[in-house]
């Protein structure tokens, strides 16, 4: 069971569902425990059913000395838990022996013991070879027989002797005013005390259980409801006292990409719970209806617990955003469960969901909206139920879909039941009022685990089901719908108008570019003709100074005969001089 | 005087010598059992009681069987025997059960609705509990 218990002191299980995990693997074994309780709380039915399991689970024959109903009383009344007893009496595997006492027809002539009733038990003990007892209820016999005192040592006696006899025995009591039972039975069995209690609350009964002791054993303290309902006694839910849970790595989409990508791009962890909550329309079952589609599609089956639509209204509503759930329906993957909240009490509500989890094994579940249990229960208990609800489906690996109305006016960030700490991941779908419109808005409070975005997104239902917009966020603030449009209209013409201008602004450089590249290009063509046309002239200049040279000095030889030019050359001939510039 | 049944031997049945009945009324005949276990102190004295009061009150028209329930149990469940000793008269109707070892005499002829006049007529010697 949950854990091995300390050497010694062994265990018996019952097979009561839930009582082996609060007791931490059942009741002491080969000794007596006292089951408490007003009237119709149930311990006859558990003793019965510790009886029954005991034959048909784990082989272990067992005896019911029953005080107060035949053998026959009892068969039918404990028929309607499912249990045949007619069958297990035939197999040997048990016997009812009906003890009776009538007052009336008996008289008191001295002293007595109960030695007839330990041969009764022994007989019947031996003749099946029966490991449980049942004592149903042994105080009937304070109302059959007058003198207290025998009476008294003689059961002392009797719980001795089912020790010796190593049986491990279940005695009914029923709750005294100030004791557990009412003669004081816990005085004799010490071992282990379990008070049965059902209180009516807001017209709604709500039973519980709880260990008062166990010794030389730790179990859970706590107050446990349980139930009776048509498989036997389950002591709920099925969770034990531990966290222990195994956390899934995978991760799995939610149906909606943009979403997706939200959570980290990969979607939600497998086995997570999920809490949708929003105000009234803002489209907390048509988010559910992708989560349920895209589980589907992976062909995970699928259980959709509706308290406000029927089946065929939530595939019909859903198809108008596009999404055939139909389809999953006739595969066989998704399941849907409505039932009006108000139909029966709080704790059968999670029986049902328990048994129908049980049978189908889904992976995963949608519990749309858990605010509406809150017309079968008073807020605490609902906030109860769903706390085990929720650890029930995280031990089962199962991802749950929960979706809770706020009603409008509250805080936004708190839920109706205070659930929110209870889950892994919280999805607020909130309105955004502006513009004279109404729009959607969805934001991600949180996600355990998972790097999630911050942005609050506008969440479109169009006929392809959901979609997500960023929220404009710009100098008007926050806008969305048309508002939305509209602005993003706004600046998308501004932006063009300032890209134009740029442009212009460019082509404008480029065309001044181009002149100036033109004008310097024609200077220098300029000053080439320029320069060429210089050069020409000096080139000219030098000729004609050479030339002119060489003709005085053929001049010179001319008039002076034989004398040299260098004769005449004492400052009175000067050659005209050339200026250097050339000009 | 009919020898006692040793309790925890098999079960004994003593029936009064038939003799002449008394005139009037038919007296009813009594049919009666008892269930003791073994050979304790209390189931001696439980059977030598009986004997003791149906001789002096039923002379002649009682029939006793004595059963010891450790070798018969399959009688305990048959005839609702809770506690022991227990007396059970089965006949005149109804059936009437008397518990414990039969010590309180007035109780145990009260209870088996033996006349008061022959009550009154010889009060029994009884052997009480120590």
């Amino acid at each position: 069971m949950v854990e091995t218990p300390p050497a010694g002191l062994l265990k018996c299980p019952t097979g009561i569902r839930g009582l082996d995990e609060i007791t931490l693997g059942g009741l002491p074994r080969g000794r007596p425990t006292l089951v408490c309780g007003g009237a119709g709380c149930g311990k006859t039915l558990l003793g019965m059913e510790f009886l029954v399991r005991g034959a048909t689970e784990f082989g272990e024959p067992g005896v019911c000395l029953s005080f107060e109903e035949t053998a026959d009383e009892l068969a039918g009344n404990v028929a309607s838990l499912g249990f045949d007893l007619a069958s297990l009496v035939a197999r040997k595997k048990l016997v009812v022996d009906h003890i009776y006492l009538d007052r009336s027809l008996i008289e008191e002539t001295g002293e007595y013991d109960l030695e007839a009733l330990f041969v009764r038990l022994d007989h019947a003990v031996d003749s099946i070879g029966a490991k449980r007892v049942l004592l149903d209820s042994v105080e009937a016999l304070f109302a059959g027989l007058d003198n207290e005192s025998v009476l008294r040592s003689e059961l002392r006696r009797l719980f001795r002797w089912l020790k010796e006899r190593n049986l491990t025995a279940v005695i009914t009591g029923e709750r005294g005013t100030e004791t557990l039972s009412r003669h004081g039975l816990e005085e004799y069995i010490s071992d282990c005390v379990i008070l049965l209690d059902c209180q009516v609350t807001e017209t709604v009964l709500t039973r519980r259980l709880r260990v008062v002791k166990y010794r030389g054993s730790t179990h859970g303290m706590n107050e446990y409801p349980f139930l009776i309902e048509s498989d036997g006694f389950s002591v709920l839910p099925v969770t034990s006292i531990y966290l222990k849970h195994v956390a899934c790595n995978e991760r799995i989409s939610t149906g909606v990409p943009a979403l997706d990508r939200m959570f980290g791009g990969e979607g939600c962890y497998r086995g997570s719970s999920i809490l949708v909550s929003g105000t009234a329309g803002t489209g907390k079952t048509s988010l559910t209806a992708h989560f349920v589609d895209a589980a589907c599609a992976r062909g995970e089956k699928c259980i959709f617990f509706s308290f406000e639509e029927s089946a065929d209204q939530l595939v019909r509503n859903m198809l108008s955003i596009g999404i055939d759930l139909a389809r999953w329906v006739r595969k066989g993957l998704l399941h849907f469960h409505s039932v009006r909240p108000t139909s029966f009490g709080l704790e059968m509500h999670l029986v049902k969901i328990h048994k129908i989890i049980d049978e189908i094994k889904p992976g995963i579940v949608v519990v749309d909206p858990v605010t509406g249990l809150l017309h079968a229960g008073t807020a605490s208990e609902t906030r109860s139920v769903l706390l085990r609800l929720i650890y029930f489906l995280k031990e089962k690996g199962i991802t749950a879909v929960i979706t809770t109305l706020t009603n409008g006016g509250t805080v936004m960030e708190r839920t109706e039941i205070e659930v929110s700490s209870l889950v892994d991941a919280w999805l607020l779908l909130r309105d955004i009022e502006s513009g004279g419109e109404r729009n959607r808005g969805l934001y991600i409070l949180k996600a355990r685990g998972i790097a999630h975005s911050n942005q609050i997104r506008e969440f479109l239902l169009t006929a392809h089901g959901v979609e997500l917009r960023e929220v404009y966020l710009g100098e008007a603030g926050l806008l969305t719908g048309s508002g939305r449009v509209t602005q993003e209209a706004k600046d998308a013409s501004a932006a063009m108008l300032a890209r134009q201008e740029v442009e212009r602004k460019q082509l404008l450089l480029q065309r001044k570019r181009k002149v100036l590249d033109a004008q310097i290009a024609a200077l220098q063509l300029d000053l080439a003709a320029e320069e060429q046309e210089s050069q020409q002239l000096i080139a000219q200049e030098q000729l004609k100074i050479v030339k002119w040279e060489r003709d005085r000095g053929e001049m010179a030889r001319s008039r002076f005969g034989d004398k040299g030019p260098e004769e005449h050359s004492n400052g009175r001939v000067k050659a005209p001089r050339l200026s250097r510039s050339g000009a | 005087m009919t020898p006692v049944t040793a309790p925890g031997k098999a079960p004994g049945k003593t029936r009064a010598p038939k003799i002449a009945k008394a005139s009037g009324p038919v007296a009813p005949h009594y049919q009666l059992r008892l269930f003791v276990t073994g050979t304790t102190p209390r189931s001696a004295r439980a059977i030598q009681n009986i004997r003791a009061i149906c001789e002096a009150y039923l002379p002649s028209r009682y029939d006793l069987e004595v059963i010891d329930i450790y070798q018969h149990p399959e009688h305990v469940k048959a005839e609702q025997i809770v506690v022991t000793p227990t007396l059970v008269r089965q006949l005149p109707h109804p059936v009437r059960k008397l518990i414990g070892d039969l010590s309180d005499t007035a109780r145990v002829l009260a209870g088996l609705d033996i006349a008061p006049r022959q009550i009154s007529v010889s009060p029994p010697e009884t052997k009480h509990a120590a």
